[in-house]
């Protein structure tokens, strides 16, 4: 089965690229928006069939290497 | 004196290293991410570079190599661990230091020469150093420093900060901080002392020459804190 994870950047942690990012699309006519914060995405594909059991998986590696817990927050999700 | 400097796929600082610490006295031995276990050693390095790519983020894949569990227990018991640039990244994504390295708060890599004032001399790194500014090489993208509000005081507590950026009096000031790190953080040991991560080079002033002769310094210093 497939797992998603998206990892996003704690609220008190400076996001420089999000800034930037947020900046051009200023420039380029999108004056109405308030933040751009900057994330990673993943979709593993696991031969793990009990969706529970594969999202516990999926936890532990979002623990030990996929986020950095100082900084980043990581949410799963069940394609 | 016996140092080991571990090459990761994508260190290109170890090369540096290995010279800097023959040329002060240290028999050195190059090991090899994949390797279990490291030889005995008084100091292991881990150097500077882009190990694994930066992939996910810096530090993080190298940080769980095989070799890695040896050099944990190496620093658990006690042991000298030191992380140069990319070596630091790997230091903290270990957790044997606390906090992270960011992007630099003006997303420029930067590559040029600092100073910076040593914050703790009661340890083995910079015990006896006849310095408190010292002129060290950065070159980096991913080097500004950042913790928590508690681990801040907890680093600051436990007098963790080895160096900050500072200009040549020793200031330290904002306009001094090259790339955003919280209170001009340059380096940091564990609370014990005996591991040292930091973004300077002292491996590139080795040679009055070619750059600057604070490296020669700090090394020569070191061995003989070892003797």
């Amino acid at each position: 089965m497939k797992i998603s994870v998206i990892i996003t950047l704690k609220k008190d942690v400076l996001d420089p690229q999000g800034k930037v990012i947020h900046q051009t699309l200023d420039g380029m006519g999108f004056n109405d928006i308030n933040e751009v914060r900057q994330g990673k995405y993943f979709e593993i594909d696991t031969k793990e069939s009990d969706p529970k059991k594969a999202k516990n998986k999926v936890e532990e590696m979002c623990k030990k290497l996929l986020a950095n817990l100082v900084i980043e927050n990581y949410k799963i999700i069940e394609v | 004196m016996k140092s080991s400097v571990i090459t990761f796929p994508g260190s290109n600082c170890d090369r540096d290293m290995d010279v800097a610490l023959k040329k002060f006295g240290f028999k050195n031995k190059m090991v090899w991410h994949n390797d279990v276990e490291i030889p005995k050693s008084d100091l292991v390095v881990l150097p500077g570079g882009f190990s694994y790519g930066d992939y996910l983020r810096c530090g993080s894949m190298a940080s769980k190599s095989k070799i890695m569990s040896s050099v944990i227990n190496f620093a658990k018991s006690g042991g000298l661990v030191m992380g140069i640039c990319n070596g630091f990244q790997i230091l903290v994504e270990t957790g044997l230091v606390p906090g992270v390295l960011l992007r630099n708060k003006y997303l420029e890599f930067i590559c040029k020469n600092v100073f910076v004032k040593i914050n703790n001399k009661k340890n083995t790194y910079f015990k006896n150093i006849n310095k408190d500014v010292v002129e060290f090489h950065i070159a980096h993208n991913e080097g500004n420093y950042f913790c928590t509000k508690d681990q801040l005081t907890e680093i600051e507590d436990n007098q963790q900060i080895a160096i900050n950026y500072c200009n040549k009096d020793g200031k330290i000031e904002n306009q001094f901080n090259p790339n955003g790190s919280i209170k001009n953080i340059a380096g940091i040991f564990n609370k014990e002392k005996n591991v040292l991560g930091m973004m300077p080079h002292p491996e590139r002033m080795i040679d009055t020459s070619l750059s600057g002769e604070d490296g020669s310094i700090f090394f020569k210093n070191l061995i003989n804190n070892l003797k």
